[in-house]
């Protein structure tokens, strides 16, 4: 950001704001006096917390990718690999040991993609590598020549959220939020899955075979068990992928209590 | 994890000659497995050798009557195959029990039939095992082993067979197809692929240096109608089996005229229940025959300290699977 350190002014009036933090005050609702008053109470720790959503992942990317990836030198067996992740294609050198996980989260840095194991138990690095969930990190990076990468970045339209991060918003589909791309990547491929008709271990009749099934709870239950959860999330993540799937709009399960709920609750 | 040569084969010509050239090399196929056991430093490959892209994907109607399964093809593609799910329901079935979705689409039906033991001193480098580094003891003979086998066992190795996909594939009685760099190929009956530790605990199967899977052929369906495969884990999915048992019957006339059984998470090697097959064939599908089928197929277990509990439910297992394949119909 191109700026001058407002915070070194005594007077809060003189103060010059970045673009991006004029934006966020407009936003607030926060014009003449009271932003100024505003202004000379918040610390810029704080302002820059506000401000975090009005990064773009491209703000995030071009500074990180400034710094220096590994030199060829300190890589071992180099393998290049054009990597094509969500409709762009990136030329790397790797490292033959380097798997699809790390190479997204440290040399695209698209960090969505979560590190949880590493081992293939959590699936938090869930992406759909040519349309199929699969684990990033027990997929070498130098085997995805040639194959399209979609990663929790690449769901969303230009405005838009793709209506399972939207639905995981409004049923509350996560606690602390790192398995929630895992979660979401490995939902949008199951989507696909039951449209294909693919039975699951618990579908009563695998011989019998039909195209664009509907999901009950215990088969989402069963075809995300490859999801975990450590928050225990689970009941709204299968709420949020049952709306998505049937289409039909169900009322969250849960709503902040109102002050006349909380009274009625302490006093009982 | 240690430095490999990453080596992407064009053909299978190409692959066999990678390995032939490098006794440390391995070929690779999904990975699931192979590379979580490079993070642990237990498997360490100077070379990995890609052979996904190598063809081998198809499914086709074989000269038996059966189908034949590509090496290559991923387990979900498997599965899901409309001629898998309507000729060998009890295959599919199988594979839809083991790891997830994710896992199932990565994994290849050539790389299920070699992944190895689960067995947790297998897995942890500090801890002797035999199989890991022949001569270093069994960690597991006089340790926890609640999940190891009860069957074919012996002092040096413990450790069962995790597949479920190679359960059924015992059960209906398959064959696998290798070639080797000379150009020839060779065919090994399922129940010789897999072998018990015997005093070369280290060598899960009888596949000779450099081969490689390319098929697995199904013989003619027997079980479309009357199939179950039972999976007995501590979760109720995402797990390795306990127990698990493989059923299925060919009934005629209310009589058995084909049993197919075989057994997952009690030995070294998928487990057919041979002598249980034989019983129930020309039996009626019976509790009372179910259950003596089931005695006669756990007579032989040998426990461990800390795994009695599967005889016991390995019987109740072998019953619940009959009783379940004979009521389902289709």
């Amino acid at each position: 950001m191109n700026k001058i350190d407002p915070w070194d002014s005594p007077n809060a009036n003189d103060r010059q704001l970045s673009v991006d933090e004029a934006k966020i005050l407009d936003q607030l609702g926060l014009t003449g006096d009271s932003r100024r008053k505003f202004l000379s109470r918040v610390s810029a720790a704080s302002l820059s917390v506000l401000a975090s959503p009005f990064f773009t992942a491209e703000v995030f990317g071009k500074a990180i990718s400034n710094n220096p990836a590994a030199s060829p030198e300190e890589l071992l067996n180099v393998i290049l690999v054009d990597l094509r992740v969500n409709d762009t294609v990136k030329p790397l050198q790797l490292d033959s040991r380097m798997t699809l996980l790390d190479a997204l989260r440290e040399r695209l840095q698209l960090t969505g993609t979560k590190k949880g194991c590493d081992h293939g138990q959590c699936g938090a690095c869930t992406v759909m590598i040519d349309g199929k969930r699969k684990l990033s990190c027990l997929t070498l990076a130098a085997t995805c020549k040639g194959k399209e990468i979609t990663t929790i970045e690449g769901l969303a339209g230009e405005d838009d959220l793709h209506p399972m991060q939207a639905a995981f918003l409004k049923h509350d589909g996560f606690q602390c939020g790192y398995c929630t791309p895992g979660q979401i990547c490995s939902a949008v491929a199951l989507l696909d899955e039951a449209k294909e008709g693919e039975a699951s271990y618990v579908t009563e009749a695998v011989g019998e075979i039909k195209e664009d099934i509907q999901l009950s709870e215990e088969e989402i239950r069963e075809r995300m068990s490859g999801n975990i959860c450590r928050c225990g999330a689970y009941n709204n993540i299968v709420q949020a992928i049952m709306e998505v799937q049937s289409g039909e709009e169900t009322p969250a399960r849960w709503e902040f209590a109102s002050a006349e709920q909380m009274k009625k609750a302490k006093s009982s | 994890m240690r430095p490999f040569v990453f080596t992407q084969a064009q053909n299978q010509e190409q692959a066999l000659a990678a390995a032939a050239a490098n006794e440390t090399a391995k070929y690779l196929g999904g990975g699931t497995n192979l590379i979580d056991l490079m993070k642990e430093d237990v498997e360490r490959p100077s070379e990995l050798i890609e052979v996904a892209g190598l063809g081998f994907q198809e499914i086709k109607s074989n000269q038996n009557g059966g189908y034949t399964l590509g090496a290559m093809l991923s387990n979900a593609d498997t599965a899901n195959h409309p001629d898998i799910r309507r000729h060998y329901p009890l295959l599919s079935m199988a594979m839809l029990s083991a790891a997830t979705a994710q896992i199932r689409n990565m994994a290849t039906n050539g790389g299920n039939l070699l992944q190895r033991t689960r067995c947790p001193y297998f897995y942890e480098t500090s801890m002797p095992c035999n199989k890991r580094e022949p001569g270093s003891g069994c960690g597991a003979r006089n340790g926890m082993n609640a999940l190891h086998a009860i069957f074919g066992w012996n002092e040096q190795c413990v450790a069962v067979n995790p597949s479920d996909m190679c359960v059924a594939l015992a059960a209906i009685g398959a064959k696998v197809q290798v070639q080797r760099v000379n150009g020839t190929t060779r065919t090994i009956d399922f129940s010789d692929f897999h072998r018990l530790p015997g005093d070369q605990p280290e060598a899960d199967n009888t596949l000779q240096p450099n081969e490689l899977i390319t098929a697995i052929e199904l013989p003619k369906p027997a079980f479309s109608k009357h199939y179950y495969y039972l999976k007995i884990r501590e979760r109720s999915s995402y797990a390795f089996a306990l127990i698990s048992v493989a059923a299925g019957l060919q009934i005629e006339n209310g009589t058995i005229v084909r049993a197919g059984l075989a057994m997952g998470g009690v030995a070294h090697k998928p487990w057919k229940l041979t002598r249980a097959e034989e019983f129930l064939t020309g039996k009626l599908p019976q509790t009372k025959n179910f259950e003596q089928a089931a005695e006669l197929a756990m007579r032989e277990a040998r426990p461990l300290e800390d795994n009695e509990y599967k005889v016991e439910m390995g019987k109740k297992a072998i019953v619940r699977a009959l009783t379940q394949a004979y009521e389902k119909n289709a």
